[in-house]
């Protein structure tokens, strides 16, 4: 079986500025595939060439086997939803779902029956009546979606439709859009900024930066075994050193970082050699926090520092430490046990990971 | 209210309703008036409605209010069919500084008066005039073509006078509708046509009515362009009006021409509106 989306070597150009460069990847049928990657990054130029309203430099776009190249835009089986969902303002929610079957000819009854499914699939059946600028955020999203799914795309292009929403409704149809997609069974393909939505929503995930992408992967692959140090600061949080390696044996390096700490990490097969300079990056929870020395012996890196400050977020609560060599703030994840709630600004504690959590990167890459 | 709040009200107020009574209210209601009044004698007067009915008996008259009527609704839709497509392009298409400049250039023929670009129209379709010669330079044509004093060269003039008043409104509204949503109706399998038909028109529609109501009253009230264009074979509605005041000193009938003039309008400009379904406010506002 093809996949449902394949693209080829594609490439981009906007004068002499390469907005996508040489981008390749396959999206298998029924799976939600998130590009992410900052703005400017060249995730809407991609998005933008799938639905047709820009033409590759170079480059081919294949959806379920077929080039679509040369296809304009109203004849391809993909639909898009829109950043600001551009739902019709001058038709009313029926209306809106029904475009796309009117233009396609089909007849009267049968996009009637075929809108009033759409919205109890959405959930909201009734509203086919009402004007669009009645609707709330949320609603206004699942209409768009309906709008696009009435077609039965291959492939359902979503441009960040979340970004306008606040926060509270964000967390929300995240978990809505992975059950709708999973209801629709089609395939999804969904560009975001917002790493969360990311890793909530998608099976793979695509981290571009200037023009190419970073890395492919799932969630947790991009979280836990980043290829690059731009994927590594990108998702999620992470505490970051600079300096130069001082010995590398095997799968383990010692870096001497720029204000002179000396710190052991992992290189998890990157090929880094004695004196190059190098990024080792450390996640916040990958660091465990203890009142004595001892409690962290069996860790190959350990500092003694003062808390710094004390960033309460519930469940997500962190410190910032500031170690004994002024070597800048550590931000460390507090464990949930309550054990260290008693901390207060100016305490000293002790701090430690395993080298293994450390990864380093060739510098100058990110 | 306080007492200066109050003041300042009066204040602000004062000469707007200054200039709609005694500009616009006293003068219609004394015009109304002197439309009712039938002279029988040497400064006797009386009250009837035979300057109507002197409308209704002379054809001459009844047939230059229709013309004048039938031909500003052909200017007001030709206007609208050159001005969308100019509109669409400055809105949507054209970018950055393009874009201005096609705005300005809209504009620029608004500085000269209209006395001056009336007669830039004369220079061109006269007898004598710029495409006779070249008509005749090329050797298409025999001999001096006249193009002037006609229906077609009033209605040359009538467009070309009220293409701004049109591309004005229309640039405004088709600049609010987002990008997104025109590409919206592409991405679910529109064409061009079903795009136009289903969402630029529908959005455009209040710039398309008010556009088609000041069009449409400019050209009705139009004067000098039908006197200059037009000349005597093609008479306009206002020339009427300006013969009775000015010519005949028939200020009674005169008055019942124009308050005729001031139904006419608004009933096309009410009719206009229910037609579309627009509101004064929604086109206006």
């Amino acid at each position: 079986m093809s996949p449902d989306l394949e693209c080829k070597n594609l490439t981009r150009r906007f004068g002499d500025t390469l907005a996508v460069d040489n981008v390749s990847f396959s999206v298998p049928r029924g799976s939600f595939f998130s590009i992410l990657g900052p703005s400017g990054c060249g995730k809407t130029t991609i998005m933008r060439m799938i639905a047709g309203f820009l033409e590759p430099s170079s480059g081919d776009i294949l959806i379920r086997g077929k080039s679509v190249v040369d296809t304009p835009p109203n004849k391809r089986p993909v639909n898009m939803v829109f950043q600001h969902l551009a739902l019709f303002p001058m038709m009313n929610v029926a209306d809106n779902i029904g475009y796309g079957l009117r233009r396609a000819g089909v007849a009267k009854p049968e996009i009637a029956r075929k809108v009033e499914e759409a919205l109890d699939r959405i959930g909201l059946p009734g509203i086919g009546s009402r004007k669009v600028n009645e609707l709330s955020g949320g609603q206004k999203q699942r209409v768009a979606i309906a709008r696009c799914m009435v077609l039965e795309p291959d492939v359902l292009l979503l441009d960040e439709p979340l970004g306008a929403l606040d926060l509270k409704l964000r967390e929300r149809l995240k978990v809505e859009l992975k059950s709708l997609q999973a209801a629709f069974d089609t395939t999804f393909v969904y560009i975001t900024h917002d790493q969360s939505e990311a890793l909530v929503m998608s099976d793979r995930i695509a981290v571009m930066n200037e023009g190419r992408f970073e890395q492919v992967g799932s969630g947790q692959d991009l979280y836990y075994r980043p290829d690059t140090a731009f994927v590594a600061g990108f998702v999620g949080d992470t505490n970051r050193w600079s300096g130069r390696i001082e010995r590398v044996s095997g799968d383990e390096m010692e870096m001497r970082t720029d204000s002179g700490m000396l710190m052991r990490g992992a290189t998890h097969g990157r090929s880094l050699s004695e004196g190059d300079r190098a990024d080792v990056f450390v996640r916040p929870e990958a660091i465990r926090i203890a009142h004595s020395a001892e409690e962290l012996a069996h860790f190959d890196n350990r500092i003694t520092g003062k808390v710094e400050s004390i960033l309460f977020n519930g469940a997500a609560s962190r410190i910032l430490v500031q170690d004994s060599s002024a070597s800048g703030e550590i931000e460390v994840n507090l464990p949930q046990s309550g054990e260290f709630s008693g901390l207060s600004r100016g305490c000293e504690v002790q701090i430690g990971w395993s080298g293994a959590q450390g990864n380093c990167f060739a510098a100058g890459d990110a | 209210m306080r007492a200066e709040a109050k003041l300042g009200l009066i204040l602000l107020l004062t000469p707007l309703l200054l200039w709609l009574s005694l500009l616009i209210l006293i003068p219609h209601v004394d015009m109304f008036l002197v439309s009712l009044r039938e002279r029988i004698g040497v400064g006797e007067y009386r009250i009837s409605f035979a300057n109507y009915l002197t409308f209704i008996n002379e054809p001459l008259y009844l047939r230059t209010f229709i013309r004048t009527a039938v031909m500003s609704t052909l200017a007001t839709m030709i206007t609208l069919l050159i001005a969308f497509p100019v509109s669409y392009y400055i809105a949507k298409i054209a970018r950055g500084r393009v874009q201005s400049a096609l705005f300005l250039l809209c504009l620029v023929p608004f500085w000269v008066s209209e006395l001056v670009r009336t007669f830039g129209w004369m220079i061109l379709l006269r007898e004598t005039g710029l495409i006779s010669n070249l008509l005749q330079w090329a050797g298409l044509v025999d001999g001096p073509v006249e193009m002037l004093y006609n229906d077609a060269a009033i209605m040359v003039g009538l467009v070309y006078t009220s293409m701004l008043f049109m591309v004005v409104p229309l640039v405004t509204t088709l600049e609010s509708l987002p990008d997104e949503v025109i590409e919206a109706g592409y991405d679910l399998g529109g064409g061009g046509g079903a795009v136009m038909r289903e969402i630029v028109i529908p959005h455009a529609a209040p710039g398309i009515v008010s556009g088609c109501i000041v069009v449409f009253m400019l050209s009705l009230g139009n004067y000098l362009t039908p006197i200059m264009l037009g000349g005597k074979d093609s008479l306009w509605f206002t020339e009427l009006i300006y013969s009775q005041f000015i010519v005949r000193f028939n200020w009674e009938l005169g008055a019942a021409f124009g308050f005729l003039l001031l139904g006419l309008s608004s009933a096309i400009v009410w009719g206009m509106l229910k037609l579309t379904g627009q509101s004064l406010e929604k086109t206006m506002g």
